[in-house]
């Protein structure tokens, strides 16, 4: 499948070198190309300079019609927007933003948006380790609420809203 | 009414004060302490030194019971955030969100944002106004320069409109090559007949120019001469 990420941090570099081992094409944006030294010499995919929240950067990258768009950008609402503009604008399939505000995070959950909140998944990674009650939240909260825009842009079903599961949301989709 | 203002640069203290001074309640939310205590000393103690992109803050300033959420930060994307979480968390009735970037005014009315200001679009706007559009526009050039990918649209005065490319007189060395109308770039054809709107695009060595700007833009060649251009 067509997988962009934005964000080439640690996490960014790491997910789009597995998906690019798998045999997925990976396209992956950063403001910064010195992100890109974290990319191993084997990647293949394209790896493009510019910012992630602004549409004519992601449609010369070739973003449109992608399978999968993962945001994951030092910045909630940059992910947040990013996110959105890759439902709303450039037709991406599924989308994923880190948003490490659990507020923030459920809130957009809520409205359609999957969400991945390191703020809970680390908590809890620790609650587990140590014995306490986890909190309960799904590593990527899967979308409960419609996108606003969803249905107009797109016909009915391409957003996958799953109300249950989805924990692994990502091991999930190793069917593509 | 009660407004929520997101924001404390230029834009957002000038509007928390011209609110006031017209006698309406105001809570400004402006992250950068030092910042929020300088407004605080000139207008008074309705400043919170919180993010505003936190539904927290957002709560606290009291956007529940807001009648508008004005987010006017110097970055679209919390704009966006806030008015959004102000929208579907707080159900304000009216939210108002500046935009930087001109392209982002669709999406962010398609997501439910009530009112959009951008400046952009307005000084925009404003000096477009002076720019004839009547002009042939440099795509590229090719080579070492002795080549140019010119693009002209056709207006309704262009002497091209209703014509086959064929039909145009143009200099040896110059070549129409295709044209983009409403968006979609089609082959030239013979049976191709050109219309008001349509962009055409040309490849030439630079001195064809005028020839190409009196068939396709219209008025005399020596007009468009770079005299008038370096007068802009």
């Amino acid at each position: 499948m067509n997988v962009v990420i934005v964000g080439c941090g640690r996490v960014g570099a790491a997910l789009a070198d597995a998906f690019d081992r798998a045999g997925h094409r990976v396209i992956i944006v950063d403001v910064s190309t010195r992100a890109f030294d974290r990319l191993p010499d084997t990647f293949r995919g394209s790896a493009i300079r510019g910012n992630g929240t602004d549409e004519d950067v992601l449609r010369r990258a070739g973003v449109e019609g992608a399978d999968l768009f993962v945001a994951l950008t030092e910045g909630d609402n940059r992910n947040i927007m990013a996110a959105q503009l890759a439902l709303e604008a450039l037709g991406v399939g599924q989308v994923i933003a880190k948003i490490n505000d659990p507020v923030r995070a459920e809130a957009y959950s809520h409205l359609g948006i999957p969400t991945l909140c390191r703020t809970n998944l680390m908590a809890d990674a620790v609650f587990g380790f140590v014995g306490l009650p986890l909190t309960g939240t799904e590593a990527i909260m899967s979308a409960v609420g419609h996108h606003p825009g969803g249905e107009e842009h797109h016909g009915p079903g391409v957003f996958v809203a799953p109300t249950t599961g989805g924990g692994g949301a990502i091991a999930g989709r190793e069917a593509y | 009414m009660f407004v929520v203002v997101v924001g404390g640069g230029k834009v957002g203290y000038y509007l928390s004060k011209e609110l006031i001074e017209s006698g309406h309640e105001v809570v400004l939310l402006e992250k950068d302490r030092a910042r929020a205590d300088q407004i605080s000393d000139e207008i008074g103690s309705i400043v919170i030194a919180q993010d505003g992109c936190e539904g927290k803050y957002l709560g606290e300033a009291g956007a529940n019971r807001a009648d508008i959420v004005a987010a006017v930060t110097g970055d679209d994307e919390d704009n966006l955030v806030i008015c959004q979480m102000a929208k579907h968390h707080f159900d304000v009735p009216r939210t108002i969100a500046r935009v930087n970037n001109p392209k982002n005014e669709h999406l962010f009315k398609h997501l439910g944002v009530d009112e959009i200001i951008s400046p952009t679009r307005m000084i925009l706007g404003s000096i477009e106004q002076d720019i004839p559009v009547h002009e042939l526009l440099h795509l590229a050039a090719l080579g070492q320069g002795e080549l140019e990918l010119i693009e002209a649209q056709l207006s309704e005065e262009s002497p091209a409109v209703g014509r086959a490319p064929r039909d145009l007189v143009l200099p040896e060395g110059c070549a129409v090559i295709a044209v983009i109308r409403e968006e979609v770039a089609m082959p030239l054809r013979a049976d191709t007949i050109l219309m008001e709107g349509d962009k055409v695009l040309a490849i030439g060595r630079p001195d064809c120019e005028a020839a190409l700007h009196g068939q396709l833009i219209g008025e005399a060649a020596e007009e468009a001469a770079p005299a008038s251009a370096e007068a802009r």
